[in-house]
């Protein structure tokens, strides 16, 4: 890691992280899959779901949060397929006393289950709700500027606008919006979903995203500890070529070599 | 009495705490967050939460997901 980047950490909720890739841990073959592809990713804030344990199953089944460590990563609770507001604020609750009172989540209320895209009438009750219980909230949304800002005036931490559909890989449909949603915002912007592969990882974080959230585009890809290196590579070149100012685009060409002394 | 655990109807010994049921789950000392009747039940609470007869009782963890 570059020297810029090493004084460059993303700040959530007052904490500071030298990585701007967040993971999801769905998918993965197994735990063991899982717990090696976030170390390579690098990642330091990791989501999980909240479901009901199994009961009466195998009771010395290895438990998730035994492969990614509480006392290693910032454990992110998602809302992932709840549909309303109150069935989001319920599964924070489970969450924070899961998680002992750690009051940091991933807000997503879906639509459908064709698109996963989020209900933004439930997801702004959703937030509102949290904020008011407490919650430290990052709010997956869609890429609408007036909706996105809504949400940081609610009070979310901050807001995660989707690049395309949750697991689709089709990359950032309408980089135009996101930059719209980033010149807007006070609080960081990520982009959360849609990720396909390193080079969509890396426009997002040139645009000026403050980091990435991706999970199917490590689990899904043939060999994910090799893409999860790949992300990670790709999530800090980004940041610093958007860092680093990238030159004015340009007509017409202009030369590299100099004219001078031409034989 | 009879309660309803994740969805499943259970059958229990009267007197029964959240605690019992817990370990007789092969719960204990494990990560998990309960609900009974909607309400959270903090870990501190579990001893003292005496089970009724038509409990609706959730027990939920971490798993994968994005």
């Amino acid at each position: 890691m570059s020297e810029q980047l090493r004084h460059d950490p993303l700040i959530i909720a007052g904490k500071e992280y030298s990585s701007r890739l967040l993971v999801g841990t769905g998918k993965y073959r197994d735990l063991d899959e899982t717990r090696r592809a976030i170390e390579a990713s690098g990642a330091q804030i990791v989501t999980v779901a909240v479901r009901r344990t199994n009961i009466g199953q195998n009771r010395d089944e290895p438990n998730l949060l035994d492969a990614v460590s509480p006392e290693k990563y910032t454990i992110l609770p998602n809302t992932a397929g709840c549909y309303t507001a109150e069935d989001a604020v319920r599964t924070c609750k489970l969450a924070r006393e899961l998680m002992d009172g750690h009051d940091l989540v991933k807000l997503e209320v879906l639509g459908d289950q064709k698109t996963l895209y989020p209900n933004i009438v439930e997801t702004l009750k959703g937030a509102e709700m949290l904020v008011k219980d407490g919650f430290k909230v990052m709010v997956y949304t869609n890429d609408d500027p007036i909706v996105a800002k809504q949400l940081e005036e609610m009070g979310c931490i901050a807001v995660m606008p989707l690049g395309s559909l949750i697991g689709s890989g089709l990359g950032i449909l309408n980089p135009h919006n996101i930059r719209l949603i980033m010149e807007a915002a006070n609080v960081p912007i990520l982009v959360d979903a849609g990720v396909g592969t390193a080079s969509d990882a890396a426009l997002a974080m040139e645009m000026g995203c403050a980091g990435v959230l991706m999970n199917t585009a490590i689990a899904g890809a043939r060999d994910p500890l090799l893409m999860a290196s790949a992300m990670r590579k790709a999530i800090e070149a980004g940041r610093e070529a958007y860092l680093a100012g990238r030159m004015p685009r340009k007509k017409y060409a202009s030369a590299s070599s100099p004219m001078e002394g031409i034989i | 009495m009879r309660i309803v655990l994740n969805g499943d109807t259970m059958e229990l010994h009267d007197q029964c705490s959240l605690a019992d049921l817990v370990e007789q789950l092969g719960l204990g000392g494990k990560r998990f967050a309960a609900e009974v009747n909607m309400e959270i039940v903090p870990r501190s609470q579990h001893v003292a939460l005496r089970l009724n007869d038509g409990d609706q009782i959730e027990i939920v963890q971490a798993i994968g997901g994005g």
